[in-house]
């Protein structure tokens, strides 16, 4: 339900009120929490953490997290106008995660899945050594253990800091996949706002099934630098999922609301493949 | 012909060896002594500035506009080759060349991003940077040669792939995504080299080998340096400052374990001497291609996934979250449940 902002008094404390980044009404968190993070009065679908994510999908207590700690070692001792590990560091402290994805083990409708999560909060939910790794591995314990497997992406691309080392990891993570391919094990990859770039030129644009939330931004170069290379401004609602639905690009859109129960239906249609 | 900022001293004492040459046989006067000097010294000069290229040297050189290209290198190095178009579904993106050819005794599929050396056929090319049609062609190719068994030659050398509204409608990702995962998983040698640039997704969609060579001058990059520097920099220009950091380079990227191995490229690069370069891809090439006689198409793809699986430099833990924060944490996490 959304609520008026108490009048003169601008200091709410923190963490109580949100306020839509669309219709800019201000929303208690509670029930934006109840309501899958969506807002109640325009309908804009807020970010969600990974753990968010993994609370709203998969079973309750069920989730077993893996390489928890995995964290890059700044091969390339990269800064810019600062030291990459500085702003890991910064990331780390802003979402207490150590990179921009979770993964483990759990179950959704008691189905066992190996599930991967991003997180957009982390430097962009870019993708380095630890996220590609941490992809790969998730893949390879559900070779292992025969399950499915799900990532959830959100992600800018590449991580630029790692340079090589990250692009590479789109080869890794599609070559594990084509693995689990050969097993006949299915993917099912689910894209949320944005996803672009590195991440949806690998692993995410090859499930066996693609699935988007309404409205996320899907594509390769991000708007801006297609509007730079073409010198034009992008027509309204382009690369988002309904273009990327109607260009075939993508199997469906479902609603966060529908997510979990979704996802349990492709689990018993795949049932006695896994 | 074009040269670089850095080259012109070279290009300038170049210049005056061709002008005494020329006054000397007009006039009949024997500059013989002063053309030695002066060659001498531009031998110097050369070594001297290409001994120590800066990256951001390197990346210009990758580009420069009288480099070899891809059919540059099919034309010296193969025989009877057939080029094949198109995609059997939308187009022919004349980005990327490909078709069958003779490499020495051998049967081989070639495939390449082909630069233009016109305008014209810049346009025609879009300077190499392919649509998701190209990256179908190149898949073509390579299921061709899957299933006939024949060794995939690769040349890449892309600014990227294109970043425009119609890539975008036919899937520019989806696209990329499905050659890196496609490559994988094929039993034939498959030997990739980068004789140019080699930017970022653009190239790697066709960079998956059991082996991926380079040219000594060519770069390979996750991001092109200015989109590296309008990004962390927030200012485009310095370009030159994010080439040095990105550690795209050749000699970086071996040891980096990113590449398998360099190939030498004439004093000046490439463009100074075709036939060098050739004939250095051609040993590196055979030899490559010998070490995989043997393996078995199943060792092929064995050989390939490993490569990759190793790259990336991480480091764990006691498998515990950030210091300090659990506590917090695990309290956030449970007014979030959602129940």
């Amino acid at each position: 339900m959304a609520v008026e902002r108490p009048k003169g008094k601008k200091s709410v404390p923190e963490g109580v009120w949100t306020e839509c980044k669309k219709c800019g009404q201000t929303v208690y968190n509670k029930e934006l929490e109840k309501n899958f993070k969506i807002c109640p009065t325009c309908g804009y679908y807020f970010r969600l953490s990974a753990q968010e994510r993994v609370n709203f999908l998969l079973d309750e207590g069920s989730f077993k997290e893996s390489d928890i700690d995995m964290k890059s070692n700044d091969p390339l001792s990269f800064h810019d106008t600062r030291k990459y590990v500085e702003r890991l560091e910064d990331a780390r402290k802003k979402t207490n995660l150590f990179d921009a994805i979770i993964t483990g083990e759990g179950t959704i409708g008691k189905h066992s899945v190996s599930m991967g999560v991003m997180d957009f909060r982390f430097m962009g939910g870019s993708m380095g050594s630890v996220v590609g790794e941490k992809i790969t591995r998730a893949i390879e314990k559900a070779i292992e253990k025969k399950t499915v497997v799900i990532i959830v992406s959100t992600s800018g691309g590449a991580r630029m800091q790692e340079g090589m080392f990250s692009l590479m990891q789109m080869a890794k993570t599609s070559a594990a996949l084509s693995r689990l391919s050969n097993m006949k094990l299915p993917f099912i990859s689910i894209l949320t706002d944005p996803t672009t770039a590195g991440v949806s030129a690998s692993f995410a644009m090859l499930g066996d099934v693609i699935i988007s939330e309404p409205k996320a931004l899907i594509g390769f170069a991000g708007p801006r630098v297609i509007e730079q290379t073409i010198g034009q401004k992008l027509p309204e609602g382009f690369q988002s999922a309904e273009f990327l639905l109607e260009h075939g690009i993508v199997d469906l859109i479902v609603e966060r609301k529908e997510l979990k129960s979704t996802l349990i239906k492709f689990l018993n249609f795949f049932k006695n493949k896994v | 012909m074009a040269f670089l900022d850095f080259e012109k001293p070279i290009i300038e004492v170049e210049k005056k060896i061709k002008e005494f040459k020329i006054i000397g046989k007009d006039k009949q006067v024997d500059f013989s002594s002063e053309i030695i000097k002066l060659e001498k010294k531009c031998l110097k000069l050369k070594k001297e500035i290409f001994s120590k290229l800066s990256p951001w040297q390197k990346v210009q050189l990758s580009r420069h506009p009288d480099r070899p290209y891809t059919l540059d290198y099919i034309k010296g190095l193969m025989s009877d080759f057939i080029e094949l178009h198109g995609d059997r579904n939308f187009a022919d993106d004349k980005a990327i060349v490909g078709g069958v050819a003779f490499f020495g005794k051998e049967p081989v599929v070639v495939i390449g991003h082909q630069k233009g050396r016109t305008l014209q056929e810049n346009k025609e090319r879009n300077f190499a940077m392919p649509h998701p049609e190209g990256y179908g062609k190149a898949l073509k190719l390579m299921q061709l040669a899957n299933k006939f068994g024949r060794t995939v030659i690769i040349f890449i050398d892309t600014p990227g792939a294109y970043p425009g509204i119609a890539a975008e409608e036919r899937g520019q990702a989806e696209s990329i995504a499905t050659n890196l995962k496609e490559m994988a998983g094929f039993g034939v040698p498959i030997i990739c080299v980068v004789i140019g640039e080699g930017g970022s997704g653009g190239a790697l969609a066709v960079g998956v080998g059991n082996k991926v060579l380079m040219l000594e001058n060519a770069i390979y990059s996750v991001i092109s340096p200015e989109g590296c520097a309008s990004i962390l920099w927030r200012d485009s220009s310095e370009a030159k400052q994010a080439a040095e950091k990105l550690a795209l380079t050749a000699s970086d990227l071996l040891k980096n374990g990113i590449i398998d191995e360099i190939i030498t490229e004439p004093l000046g690069g490439a463009h100074c001497d075709y036939n060098y370069v050739i004939e250095q891809v051609r040993k590196s090439l055979i030899r490559n291609i010998s070490e995989f006689k043997k393996f078995t198409p199943e060792e092929l793809k064995e050989q390939r996934y490993n490569k990759f699986r190793k790259i990336g430099q991480v480091k764990t833990g006691k498998g515990k979250r950030p210091i300090n924060q659990s506590k917090q944490r695990k309290k956030q996490y449970s007014k979030r449940n959602i129940k």
